[in-house]
């Protein structure tokens, strides 16, 4: 007993020191690289594929800038920087949490601007042999559940209920819905095929391997999904951080929203 | 005016894998108590997973396998036409296997603590296996078996993360309490959440006074559970 103890404590450590040491390899050539600074950057997770390769592009561009991403849910974040989380650059999933901030003085409101938007879309599991075309369809007698973010918490389930309540068929798709806590888990039950269709944003669907989109909801059906950003007011690195930005709204970066299902914003 | 069935189906879901609980619960934990075979440590450590394990972790494992494309699902749809998924009976299963480890770990400590020389005893009297089982190691073991009971209800009671993998939000079909607890708080009702807070801990804090004061009465041991 005591021996399997002692080496438990000895397996630990020395996870802890291999752990220490590969974090130092990497920290090593950023110390050697003369006035190498940090800009932290608050980000909804949704952006988390789009940014990770922007950061590769723009590591070439800009050597002596390190990114730094913190990401998570926008509400969380939100906190995080009123809590006084260093942080330079916000990137909200939607206005209503950069609209506190700017409400408490915490973001310089002259940068905000509203980077990409994202599109509303209707997935059935990739190997479903449904005729579902348009959202109309989901009224169908083949479909049983219909996954939808919660209307009350999840903003996806907003969106959803605003465009089918313009469509004048809420009612009917309310009764087969199943809602969910987060748009990732109506993703999971659709993938699953344990939903025959559910709501998402088309970001998630462009990653999935398991469903496929069948339909956008049209502009206007709904209010914008926009990501808005802006440099916070706390921020020592204020040039930095407008160049950042800059390059966020390049045609480089520009291409790589798309490609993750992303559209910009004008 | 507040919406109780949140509260009803949470009951009805508790007391019923309550029953499951306990027969699986006390049927391993006797298996596990008297018999040694291979793997033993493997199954010991598999019957306990659901409680170290994340609970939404659980629920997607049990998605994966009563899901109608799981293997489980597949053979329910298509040989009987049930479906599991979505309904109140996955809200079952979520609690029973959430608050198994609870009765098997409470159930064994109380066969182990069961003085063997008294079952030998009942044997040495001609008695088979099943009746001192029956008559001799249930009734010694009964407070524990008593306290795992309380546990597994507290804790499917409470049971949130599988709960919504496998049984969905469903208002006013699937929506337990812990559920309508949750998009209450989240959506700012806060009135509402306190509200069903207040009643989920009555129905717990009760359980638990009346059991300390049954015990008591009962004199017996004279030890309270908790």
């Amino acid at each position: 007993m005591r021996k399997s103890v002692v080496l438990f404590v000895i397996g630990i450590v020395v996870a802890a020191v291999l752990a220490a040491g590969c974090g130092g390899t990497k920290q090593e050539p950023a110390k050697q690289a003369a006035q190498t600074f940090e800009l932290n950057i608050s980000a909804a997770v949704s952006l988390k594929d789009a940014l990770t390769e922007i950061q590769t592009k723009y590591q070439a561009k800009a050597p002596n800038v390190k990114l730094v991403y913190n990401l998570g849910a926008s509400g969380s974040l939100q906190r995080q920087i009123e809590q006084g989380a260093p942080a330079d650059i916000f990137i909200s999933a939607a206005p209503k949490q950069m609209n506190d901030l700017e409400a408490k003085n915490l973001v310089d409101k002259a940068t905000r601007k509203n980077l990409v938007k994202n599109k509303l879309v209707l997935i059935i599991p990739k190997d479903s042999k449904l005729e579902i075309n348009k959202f109309e369809d989901v009224k169908s007698d083949g479909v049983q559940k219909i996954a939808v973010g919660e209307t009350a918490v999840v903003p996806a389930g907003q969106y959803t209920q605003q465009a089918l309540q313009k469509l004048g068929i809420w009612e009917s798709v309310k009764d087969k819905a199943v809602f969910a806590k987060d748009v990732r888990t109506v993703l999971s039950y659709v993938e699953t095929g344990n939903t025959e269709a559910g709501f998402v944003y088309k970001t998630d669907a462009v990653s999935s391997q398991k469903s496929k989109i069948v339909a956008t909801a049209p502009e206007g059906s709904h209010e914008p999904i926009v990501y808005p950003a802006a440099i916070l007011a706390g921020t020592k690195n204020h040039k930095a951080a407008e160049e950042f930005m800059a390059y966020l709204n390049s045609d480089e970066s520009k291409a790589v929203f798309e490609k993750y299902g992303f559209t910009m914003s004008k | 005016m507040v919406d109780l069935h949140p509260v009803l189906l949470s009951i009805q879901v508790a007391s019923i894998s309550l029953v499951f609980v306990f027969l699986v619960g006390v049927a391993a934990a006797y298996v596990m108590q008297k018999m040694e075979f291979a793997g033993k440590a493997v199954l010991e450590a598999l019957f306990v997973m659901p409680l170290v394990m994340p609970p939404v972790v659980t629920g997607f494992l049990l998605l994966l396998l009563i899901g109608k494309q799981g293997p489980v699902g597949k053979i329910l749809g298509e040989q009987f036409g049930v479906q599991l998924i979505f309904t109140p009976y996955a809200a079952i299963l979520a609690g029973t296997v959430v608050s198994f480890p609870l009765m098997y770990q409470s159930t064994k400590a109380a066969f182990a603590n069961v003085d063997h020389t008294l079952e030998e005893a009942a044997r040495t009297l001609g008695a088979g296996e099943w009746r001192v089982f029956l008559t001799v190691t249930l009734p010694l073991a009964w407070q524990g078996l008593v306290a795992g009971l309380i546990l597994s209800f507290s804790r499917a009671l409470g049971e949130f993360g599988a709960t919504i993998m496998v049984a969905g939000n469903i208002p006013g079909k699937t929506q337990t309490l812990p559920l309508a607890i949750y998009f209450a708080a989240e959506s700012n009702d806060l009135t509402l959440a306190g509200l069903y807070v207040l009643i989920i801990s009555l129905i717990t804090f009760s359980l638990i006074f009346w059991l300390n004061l049954w015990t008591k009465s009962k004199g017996a041991a004279g030890k309270r559970i908790f």
